[in-house]
């Protein structure tokens, strides 16, 4: 028996993964135009090589890193590129995109999906590649975090002499409610999960493989055991179910028991994190020489008609997926790019989907009740859930009142955001809103 | 929503923004109070039981007063009149739970006006104030109308069998004896309203603590270090003048209002400390404080003074006991 890896605090929100978890995943049906953003990223915005109206095959570079830490961008589909247009991502960040109209031949649904997912991943001891020609092929193919932050892979796998790196640990654990992406894949795609582990480790030296996901997906462990089974260096590490057991921290903390410095990264700690979804993209990048182009989407929530989860092309507009869904019910009141406890409401919903945006949650009116606000009863409970031990309610305060004195004295800094504390809060106080507008306000400290 | 309202929404759906968190539990302030007031049930029917329309007496004026005053509060500072909180509602009945039967009319109608209008209203309402409301107004009517609240007079020598006696820490400073430990925890003895029933206090403890209206660590830490002091003042030589060192465990957690404040008036949220290690201190802090009152100062009972000392300390523990982030201080 395996111990239960887990971490403390936290909360237990339903999941309603029953929605679409036992949906498989489909692909998107081509739409007329897709619209490839500059920076989908962390870090410097990639730069356009290719003119207007340039013919374009599937995966050919479009715009090129502008630096160690930024990405490429490759066409998802062949076809013809247009003069790039003026978008704004959900994350409400305003940027360049390059308009790629599709050709008309294209590879069908089955293709598509064999050639990044189906098939044969194995991948023999003897025949992995050099460190330095995974990361090449990775940095390539663009690839970059698909949990959610979207930071460049390459960068994280780079060997680093001072920082020497023991694990890597597969992140399967999906804590947002409603999201199934990357459950379907561990279903649908265990080897290639699997493969890009082991590539992974083979770029930043671990010696170990973690793979990690919640005792709520007992078959997701089931399949990853299987896959990894024989292969040197790999172990599986069920974790208990609660919220935010994949944020980077938690699943550290969690699967190896190993606590990441706050403003450090897991780097710090010897680990490196990798969402599935990068796993598989890694093992098409390396394997197949197939840049990110596509990711598993899920579309799901009260008010769509039909939740699925999407094989879709970079740059598809959000009414295209919603629209294969089958359309938004007439009682839906919010569209997320994300899962409901971190991800962004959009407020237009014609923007392009990016590498990053590993579902869409469609609330209805009814989901978005918020308690009255009232004032503060200091009840606690905030104190009581938050997985990094901070006080919520003083953080509100002092971000309320410009008090940057407690805020630095309560760390403000070091929240996350998860969205616990207002989860729970009985006053409906907006805490994490209170404190990212406090974490954006704080002068920086005064040089001595 | 109107038919017209409803066709356009079938229409159209309406999509609108906001920050996350984009999902909320149920959980409510007005929730929270409630919690508090069904609670409150059990303590308030073992109090009916055993003083019969006294109690209720005392509780309806000490609660009428509580709403009056809130209700004209909030109407000097231009607010919605917050009545529907629940929350004067529990300072008057924690008010006059904490009154001997006996007390003139005017005393819960007095002390209400204090608790509510001086140390809620005055300080900013709900959320605002520093010391617990009742606690307050249960002080300023022990002070002014000592004569009448007084040790002598929970005894009445005209009335009936339960309310003639003395209270249990009255008795053992006279030649009294305390009565039976089945008798403490049923609550058929004398003393004030919400105290007698050690039964009624921890059913309504129970609930509040699984609710989650009152943090656990509180009663469990109080009542922990008062039992501890009384075991290691029970070891202590005998000492003239000073009977309650020897009153034993059962005497000090059966008797008084230790239990009732332990669950009930030490757990206010607003005037006790947010985090873990400072709500452990503050509740050590308040066992130490009713212990040393019980055993040497001329009162009997010590709770009500001992939670305003919590109170004043609440916010200095706050400042001592910030927690630590997981992963340590944010780098300078």
């Amino acid at each position: 028996m395996v111990k239960l890896g887990s971490f403390p605090r936290g909360i237990h929100p339903a999941d309603h993964k029953g929605l679409a978890a036992e949906v498989p995943i489909s692909v998107l049906p081509l739409p007329k135009l897709l619209r490839v953003p500059v920076q989908q990223h962390i870090g410097a915005p990639s730069a356009v090589i290719c003119k207007p109206r340039t013919t374009v095959a599937w995966g050919d570079v479009i715009a090129e890193p502008a630096s160690f830490v930024s990405a490429a961008a490759h066409a998802p589909v062949a076809g013809t590129t247009a003069k790039e247009v003026a978008v704004t991502l959900a994350n409400a960040r305003h940027m360049q995109a390059v308009p790629v109209k599709p050709a008309k031949e294209q590879p069908d649904d089955s293709e598509l999906w064999q050639a990044l997912y189906g098939g044969d991943w194995s991948l023999l001891e003897a025949e992995l590649p050099e460190p330095d020609q995974v990361c090449e092929a990775i940095r390539q193919a663009g690839i970059v975090g698909m949990g959610g932050a979207a930071f460049p892979t390459h960068v994280k796998l780079t060997r680093n002499a001072k920082k020497p790196v023991d694990t890597v640990l597969v992140n399967g654990c999906e804590c947002e409610p409603f999201l199934t992406a990357d459950y379907r894949l561990m279903l649908e795609a265990p080897a290639a999960v699997v493969a890009g582990a082991r590539l992974a480790a083979r770029a930043c030296g671990a010696e170990r493989i973690v793979f990690a996901s919640e005792t709520t997906k007992p078959r997701a462990l089931d399949v990853l055991r299987q896959a990894s089974a024989g292969q040197p260096r790999c172990q599986v590490m069920p974790l208990a179910a609660k919220y935010p057991m994949g944020g980077e921290k938690q699943t550290v903390r969690a699967a190896v028991g190993r606590t990441i410095p706050t403003g450090g990264l897991p780097l710090d700690v010897g680990v490196v994190v990798i969402n599935v979804g990068t796993c598989a993209a890694i093992a098409a990048a390396v394997m197949r020489q197939r840049p990110m182009t596509h990711r598993i989407v899920t579309v799901s929530g009260a008010g769509i008609v039909e939740p699925k989860n999407i094989l879709a092309p970079v740059g598809a507009a959000v009414t295209d997926l919603i629209a294969f869904c089958g359309g938004l019910r007439p009682d839906a009141g919010r569209v997320v790019s994300g899962g409901p406890m971190m991800g962004f409401a959009l407020g237009d919903l014609d923007v392009p989907i990016t590498k990053g945006t590993s579902g869409l949650t469609v609330l209805s009116q009814a989901d978005l009740h918020v308690a009255e606000q009232t004032t503060c009863i200091r009840c606690g409970r905030c104190v009581q859930v938050c997985p990094l031990n901070l006080v919520p309610n003083r953080l509100g305060l002092a971000s309320r009142h410009g008090d940057w004195d407690l805020a630095r004295r309560y760390q403000m800094t070091a929240c996350m955001e998860c969205g616990c504390c207002a989860y729970g809060c009985p006053a409906g106080i907006p805490l994490v809103q209170l404190i990212r507008s406090g974490k954006a306000r704080l002068p920086r400290k005064a040089a001595p | 929503m109107s038919d017209s309202a409803a066709a356009a929404v079938v229409a159209a759906p309406v999509i609108g923004a906001g920050p996350s968190p984009h999902l909320h539990d149920a959980a409510t302030t007005h929730g929270v109070m409630r919690d508090v007031l069904i609670a409150l049930l059990p303590v308030i029917v073992a109090a009916i039981w055993v003083f019969g329309w006294h109690a209720l007496l005392q509780l309806a004026l000490a609660s009428a007063a509580c709403l009056a005053v809130e209700a004209v509060a909030a109407r000097w500072r231009g607010r919605r009149i917050p009545l529907a909180d629940g929350s004067a509602l529990i300072t008057g009945l924690i008010l006059g739970l904490s009154l001997p039967w006996s007390a003139p009319a005017y005393v819960p109608i007095i002390g209400g006006l204090v608790a509510i209008g001086i140390a809620k209203a005055l300080f900013g309402g709900l959320g605002h104030n520093l010391f617990n409301p009742a606690m307050v107004g249960r002080a300023f009517v022990m002070i002014s109308f000592s004569g009448v609240l007084g040790a002598g007079a929970y005894v009445a020598a005209d009335a009936g069998d339960v309310l003639s006696q003395a209270t249990p820490l009255t008795a053992v400073r006279g030649d009294g004896a305390l009565p039976d430990a089945w008798i403490l925890f049923l609550g058929k003895h004398n003393g004030s309203l919400g105290e007698s029933s050690l039964l009624a206090c921890l059913l309504g403890g129970a609930w509040l603590c699984w609710r989650r209206a009152a943090r656990w660590e509180i009663p469990v830490a109080l009542i922990a270090t008062v039992a501890l002091l009384a075991l290691l003042g029970g070891l202590a030589e005998p000492v003239p003048g000073l009977p309650a060192l020897h009153l034993g465990v059962v005497g000090h957690l059966g008797s008084g209002a230790l239990v009732f404040g332990a669950f009930f008036i030490a757990t206010d949220p607003v005037t006790s400390p947010m985090s873990r290690r400072g709500i452990i201190a503050f509740a050590i802090l308040i066992g130490l404080v009713v212990w040393i009152l019980r055993v040497f100062s001329n009162y009997p009972e010590g709770v009500m003074f001992a939670v305003l000392v919590g109170n004043a300390v609440a916010p200095l523990l706050d400042r001592w006991t910030v927690p630590t982030p997981v992963g340590g201080r944010v780098p300078a």
